[in-house]
Protein backbone atom coordinates (compact mmCIF):
# COMPACT_ATOMS: atom_id res chain seq x y z
CA UNK A 1 0.00 0.00 0.00
CA UNK A 2 1.40 3.68 -0.63
CA UNK A 3 2.20 5.48 2.16
CA UNK A 4 -0.57 7.49 3.74
CA UNK A 5 -0.39 10.61 5.08
CA UNK A 6 -1.36 9.25 8.81
CA UNK A 7 0.14 6.19 9.13
CA UNK A 8 -0.31 4.13 12.00
CA UNK A 9 1.71 1.11 12.68
CA UNK A 10 1.69 -1.52 15.21
CA UNK A 11 0.92 1.07 18.20
CA UNK A 12 0.52 -0.11 21.47
CA UNK A 13 -1.36 1.01 24.29
CA UNK A 14 -2.04 -0.53 27.98
CA UNK A 15 -2.96 0.79 31.46
CA UNK A 16 -1.79 -1.07 33.71
CA UNK A 17 -3.33 -5.22 33.42
CA UNK A 18 -5.64 -3.64 30.51
CA UNK A 19 -4.55 -4.02 27.15
CA UNK A 20 -6.63 -1.30 24.98
CA UNK A 21 -4.49 -1.30 21.88
CA UNK A 22 -2.85 -4.06 21.03
CA UNK A 23 -1.12 -3.01 17.42
CA UNK A 24 -2.94 -0.50 15.59
CA UNK A 25 -2.23 -0.46 12.37
CA UNK A 26 -3.78 2.49 9.89
CA UNK A 27 -2.96 4.26 6.86
CA UNK A 28 -5.02 7.36 5.66
CA UNK A 29 -4.15 8.76 2.42
CA UNK A 30 -3.93 12.88 2.07
CA UNK A 31 -7.52 14.45 1.52
CA UNK A 32 -8.77 11.56 2.47
CA UNK A 33 -11.81 10.80 5.10
CA UNK A 34 -11.47 7.55 7.31
CA UNK A 35 -14.24 6.64 9.71
CA UNK A 36 -13.15 4.37 12.81
CA UNK A 37 -16.13 2.09 13.61
CA UNK A 38 -16.16 0.28 16.73
CA UNK A 39 -18.20 -0.54 19.91
CA UNK A 40 -17.67 1.31 23.40
CA UNK A 41 -14.69 0.15 25.19
CA UNK A 42 -12.61 -0.88 22.27
CA UNK A 43 -9.71 1.56 22.07
CA UNK A 44 -11.41 4.21 19.39
CA UNK A 45 -10.70 7.23 21.96
CA UNK A 46 -7.67 5.71 22.94
CA UNK A 47 -5.93 5.73 19.46
CA UNK A 48 -7.19 9.47 18.86
CA UNK A 49 -5.53 10.33 21.96
CA UNK A 50 -2.28 8.87 21.08
CA UNK A 51 -1.98 10.24 17.80
CA UNK A 52 -2.63 13.82 18.83
CA UNK A 53 -0.33 12.99 21.53
CA UNK A 54 -2.56 13.83 24.44
CA UNK A 55 -1.36 9.92 25.81
CA UNK A 56 2.16 8.39 25.02
CA UNK A 57 1.56 4.75 23.31
CA UNK A 58 3.73 2.04 25.25
CA UNK A 59 5.38 0.83 21.66
CA UNK A 60 4.90 1.14 17.95
CA UNK A 61 5.56 4.38 15.26
CA UNK A 62 2.85 7.13 13.94
CA UNK A 63 4.18 9.37 10.90
CA UNK A 64 2.02 12.15 9.74
CA UNK A 65 3.03 13.53 6.01
CA UNK A 66 6.18 10.79 6.97
CA UNK A 67 7.46 12.74 9.62
CA UNK A 68 7.49 10.63 13.44
CA UNK A 69 5.65 12.15 15.63
CA UNK A 70 5.84 9.86 18.83
CA UNK A 71 7.22 11.63 21.74
CA UNK A 72 7.55 15.13 19.89
CA UNK A 73 8.14 17.88 23.03
CA UNK A 74 7.70 21.42 23.32
CA UNK A 75 7.88 23.85 20.45
CA UNK A 76 8.04 20.64 17.99
CA UNK A 77 4.84 19.76 19.30
CA UNK A 78 3.37 23.08 19.25
CA UNK A 79 3.97 23.35 15.71
CA UNK A 80 2.59 19.66 14.91
CA UNK A 81 -0.55 19.99 17.17
CA UNK A 82 -1.24 23.62 15.36
CA UNK A 83 -2.08 21.44 11.95
CA UNK A 84 -4.92 19.76 13.71
CA UNK A 85 -7.93 20.60 14.56
CA UNK A 86 -10.54 18.41 16.83
CA UNK A 87 -13.88 18.08 17.45
CA UNK A 88 -14.43 16.19 21.05
CA UNK A 89 -17.24 14.61 21.97
CA UNK A 90 -19.03 16.36 24.49
CA UNK A 91 -17.46 19.37 22.09
CA UNK A 92 -15.48 20.51 25.10
CA UNK A 93 -15.72 24.49 24.99
CA UNK A 94 -14.41 26.37 27.56
CA UNK A 95 -17.27 27.95 29.29
CA UNK A 96 -15.41 31.06 31.03
CA UNK A 97 -15.24 32.30 27.45
CA UNK A 98 -17.79 33.82 24.77
CA UNK A 99 -18.65 31.38 21.71
CA UNK A 100 -16.81 34.00 19.53
CA UNK A 101 -13.12 34.04 21.98
CA UNK A 102 -13.56 29.88 21.75
CA UNK A 103 -13.74 29.69 17.83
CA UNK A 104 -10.40 32.34 17.97
CA UNK A 105 -8.68 30.82 20.91
CA UNK A 106 -6.53 28.81 18.69
CA UNK A 107 -5.75 31.96 16.69
CA UNK A 108 -4.89 33.83 19.51
CA UNK A 109 -3.28 31.91 22.01
CA UNK A 110 -1.67 29.86 19.34
CA UNK A 111 -0.83 31.86 16.53
CA UNK A 112 -0.72 34.69 18.22
CA UNK A 113 -3.29 36.79 16.15
CA UNK A 114 -4.36 40.07 16.74
CA UNK A 115 -7.46 39.94 18.26
CA UNK A 116 -9.57 42.08 16.38
CA UNK A 117 -8.51 39.69 13.01
CA UNK A 118 -8.97 36.55 15.00
CA UNK A 119 -12.59 37.80 15.64
CA UNK A 120 -13.74 38.47 12.11
CA UNK A 121 -12.50 34.89 11.73
CA UNK A 122 -14.28 33.54 13.95
CA UNK A 123 -17.82 35.13 13.26
CA UNK A 124 -16.79 33.78 9.65
CA UNK A 125 -16.59 30.76 10.73
CA UNK A 126 -19.43 30.32 12.69
CA UNK A 127 -21.50 31.64 9.53
CA UNK A 128 -19.94 28.61 8.10
CA UNK A 129 -21.64 26.37 10.61
CA UNK A 130 -24.74 27.80 10.22
CA UNK A 131 -25.00 29.85 13.32
CA UNK A 132 -26.11 33.80 13.63
CA UNK A 133 -23.61 36.45 14.60
CA UNK A 134 -25.96 36.78 17.81
CA UNK A 135 -24.72 33.23 19.21
CA UNK A 136 -21.21 34.58 18.99
CA UNK A 137 -21.36 36.62 22.08
CA UNK A 138 -23.51 34.24 24.27
CA UNK A 139 -21.97 31.60 26.51
CA UNK A 140 -21.30 28.08 25.71
CA UNK A 141 -24.02 26.89 28.81
CA UNK A 142 -26.59 28.97 27.19
CA UNK A 143 -26.44 26.74 23.93
CA UNK A 144 -28.18 23.71 23.05
CA UNK A 145 -25.70 20.36 22.51
CA UNK A 146 -26.46 20.89 18.79
CA UNK A 147 -25.37 24.66 18.51
CA UNK A 148 -22.23 23.23 21.25
CA UNK A 149 -21.68 20.80 18.41
CA UNK A 150 -21.29 23.50 15.74
CA UNK A 151 -19.93 25.61 17.38
CA UNK A 152 -17.03 23.02 18.62
CA UNK A 153 -16.81 22.31 14.61
CA UNK A 154 -16.20 25.94 13.74
CA UNK A 155 -13.40 25.67 17.11
CA UNK A 156 -12.20 22.98 15.02
CA UNK A 157 -11.45 24.58 11.60
CA UNK A 158 -11.03 28.08 12.73
CA UNK A 159 -7.38 27.38 12.20
CA UNK A 160 -7.80 25.77 8.87
CA UNK A 161 -5.93 22.58 9.82
CA UNK A 162 -4.60 19.98 7.26
CA UNK A 163 -6.05 17.21 9.72
CA UNK A 164 -9.51 17.34 11.64
CA UNK A 165 -10.49 14.67 14.11
CA UNK A 166 -13.74 14.09 15.12
CA UNK A 167 -14.86 12.18 17.80
CA UNK A 168 -18.30 10.81 18.33
CA UNK A 169 -19.39 13.72 16.01
CA UNK A 170 -23.02 13.28 16.12
CA UNK A 171 -23.38 11.07 19.56
CA UNK A 172 -25.99 12.62 21.96
CA UNK A 173 -28.34 14.52 18.74
CA UNK A 174 -31.73 14.02 17.60
CA UNK A 175 -31.35 12.48 13.71
CA UNK A 176 -31.82 15.65 11.89
CA UNK A 177 -29.22 17.69 13.82
CA UNK A 178 -27.13 14.61 13.51
CA UNK A 179 -27.52 14.82 9.48
CA UNK A 180 -27.34 18.15 9.73
CA UNK A 181 -24.02 17.67 11.61
CA UNK A 182 -23.09 15.18 9.10
CA UNK A 183 -23.29 17.97 6.21
CA UNK A 184 -21.18 20.28 7.65
CA UNK A 185 -18.48 18.09 8.31
CA UNK A 186 -18.66 16.98 4.33
CA UNK A 187 -18.81 20.45 3.87
CA UNK A 188 -16.18 21.78 5.93
CA UNK A 189 -13.81 19.45 4.84
CA UNK A 190 -14.40 19.37 1.10
CA UNK A 191 -13.70 23.38 1.38
CA UNK A 192 -10.58 22.95 3.60
CA UNK A 193 -9.18 19.89 1.63
CA UNK A 194 -8.43 18.61 4.70
CA UNK A 195 -7.35 14.86 6.06
CA UNK A 196 -9.65 13.11 8.55
CA UNK A 197 -10.13 10.68 11.03
CA UNK A 198 -13.43 10.41 12.76
CA UNK A 199 -14.33 7.54 15.28
CA UNK A 200 -18.36 6.77 15.40
CA UNK A 201 -20.67 4.13 16.50
CA UNK A 202 -23.40 5.51 14.15
CA UNK A 203 -23.28 3.85 11.06
CA UNK A 204 -25.48 6.37 9.12
CA UNK A 205 -22.84 9.60 10.33
CA UNK A 206 -20.29 6.73 9.18
CA UNK A 207 -21.62 6.19 5.55
CA UNK A 208 -22.36 10.12 5.42
CA UNK A 209 -18.85 10.82 5.74
CA UNK A 210 -16.87 8.01 5.15
CA UNK A 211 -14.33 7.20 1.88
CA UNK A 212 -12.98 4.82 3.75
CA UNK A 213 -14.39 2.86 6.93
CA UNK A 214 -11.71 0.53 9.61
CA UNK A 215 -13.33 -0.99 11.96
CA UNK A 216 -11.33 -1.56 15.41
CA UNK A 217 -12.37 -4.61 17.83
CA UNK A 218 -10.17 -5.63 20.50
CA UNK A 219 -7.62 -2.73 20.37
CA UNK A 220 -7.08 -3.77 16.87
CA UNK A 221 -8.38 -2.99 13.21
CA UNK A 222 -10.02 -6.23 11.84
CA UNK A 223 -11.36 -4.45 8.53
CA UNK A 224 -10.51 -1.81 6.29
CA UNK A 225 -11.60 -0.90 2.95
CA UNK A 226 -13.69 1.81 1.18
CA UNK A 227 -17.19 3.00 2.47
CA UNK A 228 -18.95 1.71 -0.48
CA UNK A 229 -18.16 -1.82 0.05
CA UNK A 230 -18.86 -2.39 3.82
CA UNK A 231 -21.95 -4.10 3.07
CA UNK A 232 -20.09 -6.58 1.10
CA UNK A 233 -17.19 -6.83 3.42
CA UNK A 234 -17.81 -10.60 4.19
CA UNK A 235 -16.54 -10.19 7.93
CA UNK A 236 -18.74 -11.11 10.30
CA UNK A 237 -17.75 -9.19 12.71
CA UNK A 238 -18.42 -5.91 10.46
CA UNK A 239 -21.74 -7.36 9.39
CA UNK A 240 -22.53 -7.87 13.23
CA UNK A 241 -22.10 -4.17 13.58
CA UNK A 242 -23.56 -2.55 11.00
CA UNK A 243 -26.76 -4.58 11.34
CA UNK A 244 -26.58 -3.72 15.25
CA UNK A 245 -27.53 -7.51 16.02
CA UNK A 246 -27.29 -8.73 19.69
CA UNK A 247 -26.27 -11.99 18.51
CA UNK A 248 -22.97 -12.97 16.64
CA UNK A 249 -19.28 -13.33 16.83
CA UNK A 250 -18.93 -10.01 18.79
CA UNK A 251 -20.11 -11.15 22.55
CA UNK A 252 -21.09 -8.02 24.81
CA UNK A 253 -20.65 -9.39 28.62
CA UNK A 254 -23.94 -9.18 30.25
CA UNK A 255 -25.06 -11.13 32.02
CA UNK A 256 -28.49 -13.00 31.19
CA UNK A 257 -31.01 -13.09 33.81
CA UNK B 1 -6.33 -9.84 57.21
CA UNK B 2 -2.53 -9.36 57.63
CA UNK B 3 -1.65 -5.94 59.73
CA UNK B 4 1.38 -5.73 57.73
CA UNK B 5 0.36 -5.88 54.42
CA UNK B 6 -2.12 -3.19 55.24
CA UNK B 7 0.45 -0.58 57.00
CA UNK B 8 2.38 -1.40 53.87
CA UNK B 9 -0.20 -0.82 50.88
CA UNK B 10 -1.13 2.55 52.67
CA UNK B 11 2.51 3.65 53.21
CA UNK B 12 2.82 2.69 49.14
CA UNK B 13 -0.07 4.51 48.66
CA UNK B 14 0.90 7.41 49.81
CA UNK B 15 4.71 7.67 48.29
CA UNK B 16 3.33 7.08 45.46
CA UNK B 17 0.52 10.50 45.92
CA UNK B 18 4.50 12.18 46.97
CA UNK B 19 6.09 11.09 43.74
CA UNK B 20 2.61 12.20 41.74
CA UNK B 21 2.84 15.44 43.09
CA UNK B 22 6.37 16.11 42.63
CA UNK B 23 6.38 15.50 39.12
CA UNK B 24 3.64 17.38 38.76
CA UNK B 25 5.19 20.58 40.72
CA UNK B 26 8.20 19.55 38.34
CA UNK B 27 6.22 20.73 35.36
CA UNK B 28 4.16 23.47 37.26
CA UNK B 29 7.95 25.21 37.57
CA UNK B 30 9.27 24.27 34.69
CA UNK B 31 6.40 24.99 32.23
CA UNK B 32 3.56 26.87 33.84
CA UNK B 33 6.08 29.50 35.53
CA UNK B 34 8.44 29.59 31.98
CA UNK B 35 7.58 32.02 29.39
CA UNK B 36 5.05 32.45 27.63
CA UNK B 37 3.22 34.26 30.60
CA UNK B 38 -0.95 35.34 30.11
CA UNK B 39 -0.96 38.32 31.38
CA UNK B 40 -4.88 38.52 30.91
CA UNK B 41 -5.04 34.60 33.31
CA UNK B 42 -2.98 36.30 36.03
CA UNK B 43 -4.99 39.53 36.74
CA UNK B 44 -8.05 37.36 36.27
CA UNK B 45 -6.90 35.18 38.90
CA UNK B 46 -5.91 37.75 41.07
CA UNK B 47 -8.86 39.35 41.12
CA UNK B 48 -10.66 35.68 41.77
CA UNK B 49 -7.94 34.68 44.29
CA UNK B 50 -7.37 37.68 45.80
CA UNK B 51 -9.34 40.27 45.65
CA UNK B 52 -12.73 38.23 46.69
CA UNK B 53 -11.18 36.69 49.21
CA UNK B 54 -10.80 39.90 51.13
CA UNK B 55 -14.47 40.00 52.79
CA UNK B 56 -13.97 36.45 54.32
CA UNK B 57 -10.14 37.22 55.51
CA UNK B 58 -11.47 40.69 56.76
CA UNK B 59 -13.84 39.14 59.10
CA UNK B 60 -11.80 36.25 60.04
CA UNK B 61 -9.20 38.87 61.22
CA UNK B 62 -11.04 41.01 62.79
CA UNK B 63 -12.97 38.43 65.16
CA UNK B 64 -9.62 36.55 65.79
CA UNK B 65 -8.45 40.14 66.89
CA UNK B 66 -11.30 40.60 69.14
CA UNK B 67 -10.99 37.40 70.94
CA UNK B 68 -7.49 37.96 71.48
CA UNK B 69 -7.65 40.63 73.25
CA UNK B 70 -10.23 39.85 75.31
CA UNK B 71 -8.27 36.19 76.45
CA UNK B 72 -5.18 38.04 76.85
CA UNK B 73 -6.82 40.73 79.28
CA UNK B 74 -8.33 38.01 80.75
CA UNK B 75 -5.21 35.70 81.87
CA UNK B 76 -2.73 38.35 82.23
CA UNK B 77 -5.26 40.56 84.22
CA UNK B 78 -4.69 37.57 87.41
CA UNK B 79 -1.11 38.92 87.81
CA UNK B 80 -1.73 42.72 86.98
CA UNK B 81 -0.19 42.64 83.08
CA UNK B 82 -2.86 44.20 81.42
CA UNK B 83 -0.64 46.52 79.75
CA UNK B 84 0.91 43.40 77.53
CA UNK B 85 -2.77 43.34 75.95
CA UNK B 86 -1.79 45.34 72.85
CA UNK B 87 1.67 43.58 72.39
CA UNK B 88 0.40 40.34 72.37
CA UNK B 89 -2.36 40.91 70.12
CA UNK B 90 0.27 42.21 67.32
CA UNK B 91 2.79 39.78 67.98
CA UNK B 92 -0.58 36.92 67.69
CA UNK B 93 -1.66 38.07 64.91
CA UNK B 94 1.39 38.65 62.67
CA UNK B 95 3.44 36.17 63.22
CA UNK B 96 1.15 33.35 63.66
CA UNK B 97 -3.17 33.82 63.47
CA UNK B 98 -2.60 36.19 60.25
CA UNK B 99 -1.16 34.10 57.92
CA UNK B 100 -2.71 30.55 59.30
CA UNK B 101 -5.78 32.07 59.56
CA UNK B 102 -5.82 33.92 56.29
CA UNK B 103 -4.35 30.79 54.57
CA UNK B 104 -6.88 28.08 55.93
CA UNK B 105 -9.74 30.38 54.97
CA UNK B 106 -8.76 31.07 51.17
CA UNK B 107 -7.80 26.90 51.27
CA UNK B 108 -11.37 26.58 52.00
CA UNK B 109 -12.24 29.09 49.56
CA UNK B 110 -9.72 29.00 46.43
CA UNK B 111 -8.18 25.84 47.01
CA UNK B 112 -11.85 24.26 46.34
CA UNK B 113 -12.48 26.32 43.34
CA UNK B 114 -9.25 25.61 41.70
CA UNK B 115 -9.57 21.89 42.25
CA UNK B 116 -13.44 22.25 41.06
CA UNK B 117 -12.89 24.28 38.20
CA UNK B 118 -9.67 22.29 36.86
CA UNK B 119 -11.64 19.06 37.48
CA UNK B 120 -14.37 19.31 35.49
CA UNK B 121 -12.17 21.22 33.05
CA UNK B 122 -10.77 17.59 32.91
CA UNK B 123 -13.45 15.65 32.78
CA UNK B 124 -15.31 17.67 30.15
CA UNK B 125 -12.38 17.31 28.43
CA UNK B 126 -11.20 20.87 28.14
CA UNK B 127 -8.08 20.29 29.16
CA UNK B 128 -6.93 18.35 26.34
CA UNK B 129 -8.89 20.72 23.69
CA UNK B 130 -6.46 23.26 25.33
CA UNK B 131 -3.54 20.87 24.20
CA UNK B 132 -5.39 20.97 20.82
CA UNK B 133 -5.27 24.16 20.45
CA UNK B 134 -1.47 24.42 20.95
CA UNK B 135 -1.72 25.73 24.66
CA UNK B 136 0.26 24.57 26.93
CA UNK B 137 -2.05 23.93 29.96
CA UNK B 138 0.43 24.05 32.58
CA UNK B 139 0.75 27.95 31.03
CA UNK B 140 -2.50 28.49 30.72
CA UNK B 141 -3.99 27.24 33.53
CA UNK B 142 -1.13 26.37 36.63
CA UNK B 143 1.40 28.99 36.14
CA UNK B 144 -1.25 32.17 36.59
CA UNK B 145 -3.31 30.59 39.37
CA UNK B 146 0.38 30.14 41.05
CA UNK B 147 2.13 33.56 40.54
CA UNK B 148 -1.23 34.93 41.64
CA UNK B 149 -1.60 33.43 44.88
CA UNK B 150 1.81 33.69 45.59
CA UNK B 151 1.50 37.43 45.02
CA UNK B 152 -2.03 37.95 46.32
CA UNK B 153 -1.84 36.10 49.48
CA UNK B 154 0.92 38.27 51.52
CA UNK B 155 -1.18 41.43 50.71
CA UNK B 156 -4.09 39.79 51.97
CA UNK B 157 -2.02 38.89 54.90
CA UNK B 158 -0.99 42.50 54.98
CA UNK B 159 -4.34 43.50 55.31
CA UNK B 160 -5.78 40.87 58.12
CA UNK B 161 -2.89 42.07 60.00
CA UNK B 162 -4.07 45.82 60.12
CA UNK B 163 -7.74 44.86 60.48
CA UNK B 164 -6.31 42.25 63.13
CA UNK B 165 -4.92 44.54 65.39
CA UNK B 166 -7.81 46.99 64.92
CA UNK B 167 -9.81 44.31 66.16
CA UNK B 168 -7.74 43.85 69.86
CA UNK B 169 -7.99 47.69 69.68
CA UNK B 170 -12.03 47.85 69.69
CA UNK B 171 -12.38 45.30 71.88
CA UNK B 172 -9.48 46.55 74.13
CA UNK B 173 -10.67 49.87 74.24
CA UNK B 174 -14.49 50.05 73.83
CA UNK B 175 -15.07 46.75 75.84
CA UNK B 176 -12.56 45.96 78.37
CA UNK B 177 -11.49 49.72 79.08
CA UNK B 178 -8.04 50.31 78.20
CA UNK B 179 -6.54 53.66 76.83
CA UNK B 180 -6.47 53.71 73.08
CA UNK B 181 -3.47 56.39 73.11
CA UNK B 182 -1.78 54.18 75.48
CA UNK B 183 -2.50 51.02 72.98
CA UNK B 184 -1.26 51.85 69.72
CA UNK B 185 1.65 52.98 71.54
CA UNK B 186 2.42 49.72 72.48
CA UNK B 187 1.60 47.95 69.18
CA UNK B 188 3.72 50.23 67.71
CA UNK B 189 6.48 50.47 70.21
CA UNK B 190 6.37 46.80 70.63
CA UNK B 191 5.97 45.48 66.60
CA UNK B 192 9.43 45.15 65.04
CA UNK B 193 9.53 45.16 61.13
CA UNK B 194 10.78 40.98 61.04
CA UNK B 195 7.36 40.36 62.99
CA UNK B 196 5.00 41.38 59.65
CA UNK B 197 7.85 40.05 57.26
CA UNK B 198 7.87 37.04 58.76
CA UNK B 199 3.99 36.44 58.67
CA UNK B 200 4.17 38.01 54.86
CA UNK B 201 6.59 35.19 53.73
CA UNK B 202 4.57 32.89 55.19
CA UNK B 203 1.97 33.62 53.31
CA UNK B 204 3.57 33.81 49.88
CA UNK B 205 4.46 29.84 50.58
CA UNK B 206 0.85 28.96 51.25
CA UNK B 207 -0.08 30.43 48.63
CA UNK B 208 2.14 28.56 46.57
CA UNK B 209 0.76 24.82 48.74
CA UNK B 210 -3.19 26.20 47.78
CA UNK B 211 -2.41 26.83 44.20
CA UNK B 212 -0.34 23.65 43.78
CA UNK B 213 -2.58 21.59 45.31
CA UNK B 214 -5.87 22.59 43.87
CA UNK B 215 -4.36 22.84 40.26
CA UNK B 216 -2.68 18.93 41.06
CA UNK B 217 -5.92 17.68 42.41
CA UNK B 218 -7.94 19.67 39.32
CA UNK B 219 -5.90 17.74 37.15
CA UNK B 220 -5.41 14.60 38.46
CA UNK B 221 -9.38 13.99 39.07
CA UNK B 222 -11.85 11.59 37.06
CA UNK B 223 -14.34 10.07 37.12
CA UNK B 224 -17.49 12.87 36.50
CA UNK B 225 -18.98 14.17 39.39
CA UNK B 226 -18.08 12.76 42.17
CA UNK B 227 -14.72 12.79 41.03
CA UNK B 228 -14.75 15.99 40.60
CA UNK B 229 -16.10 16.67 44.33
CA UNK B 230 -12.99 13.89 45.51
CA UNK B 231 -10.59 16.35 44.24
CA UNK B 232 -12.17 19.64 45.82
CA UNK B 233 -12.40 17.72 49.10
CA UNK B 234 -8.60 16.31 49.05
CA UNK B 235 -7.74 19.76 47.68
CA UNK B 236 -8.59 21.28 50.47
CA UNK B 237 -7.37 18.99 53.07
CA UNK B 238 -4.20 18.62 51.89
CA UNK B 239 -3.54 21.91 51.51
CA UNK B 240 -4.66 22.89 55.09
CA UNK B 241 -2.86 20.21 56.50
CA UNK B 242 0.70 21.48 54.34
CA UNK B 243 -0.01 24.77 55.23
CA UNK B 244 0.06 23.95 59.05
CA UNK B 245 2.53 21.58 58.42
CA UNK B 246 4.57 24.44 56.82
CA UNK B 247 3.57 26.83 59.41
CA UNK B 248 5.45 25.06 62.11
CA UNK B 249 8.89 24.39 59.69
CA UNK B 250 8.75 27.96 58.73
CA UNK B 251 8.38 29.07 62.34
CA UNK B 252 11.25 27.23 63.36
CA UNK B 253 13.22 28.27 60.45
CA UNK B 254 12.71 31.95 60.40
CA UNK B 255 13.02 32.53 64.43
CA UNK B 256 15.73 30.40 64.71
CA UNK B 257 18.06 32.25 67.20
Amino acid sequence: MAEGYIELSNVKKSFGPKHVLNGVTLSVPKGHSLVVIGGSGTGKSVMLKCVLGLLQPDSGSIRIAGEEVVGLKGKARDAYLSRFGMLFQGAALFDSLAVWENVAFGLIQGRHMARAKARDIAFEKLGQVGLTPEVGNLYPAELSGGMQKRVGLARAIAADPEIIFFDEPTTGLDPIMADVINNLIVDCVKRLGATTVSITHDMASARKIADDIAMIFKGEIIWQGPARTIDQSGNPYVDQFIHGRAEGPIQMDVLKP
Amino acid sequence: MNIFAHIGRATLALLAEVGRVALFLKDALLQGLTPKIFVRQILEQMMRIGYFSLPVVGLTAFFTGGALALQIYLGSSRFNAESLVASIVALGITRELGPVLAGLMVAGRVGASIAAELGTMRVTEQIDALVTLATNPFKYLVGPRIIAAVVTLPILVGIADVIGIMGGYIVGTRSIGLNGYAYIRNTADFLEFDDVTSGLIKAAVFGFIIAVMGCYHGFNSKGGAQGVGRATTNAVVSSAILILAANFALTSLLFAE
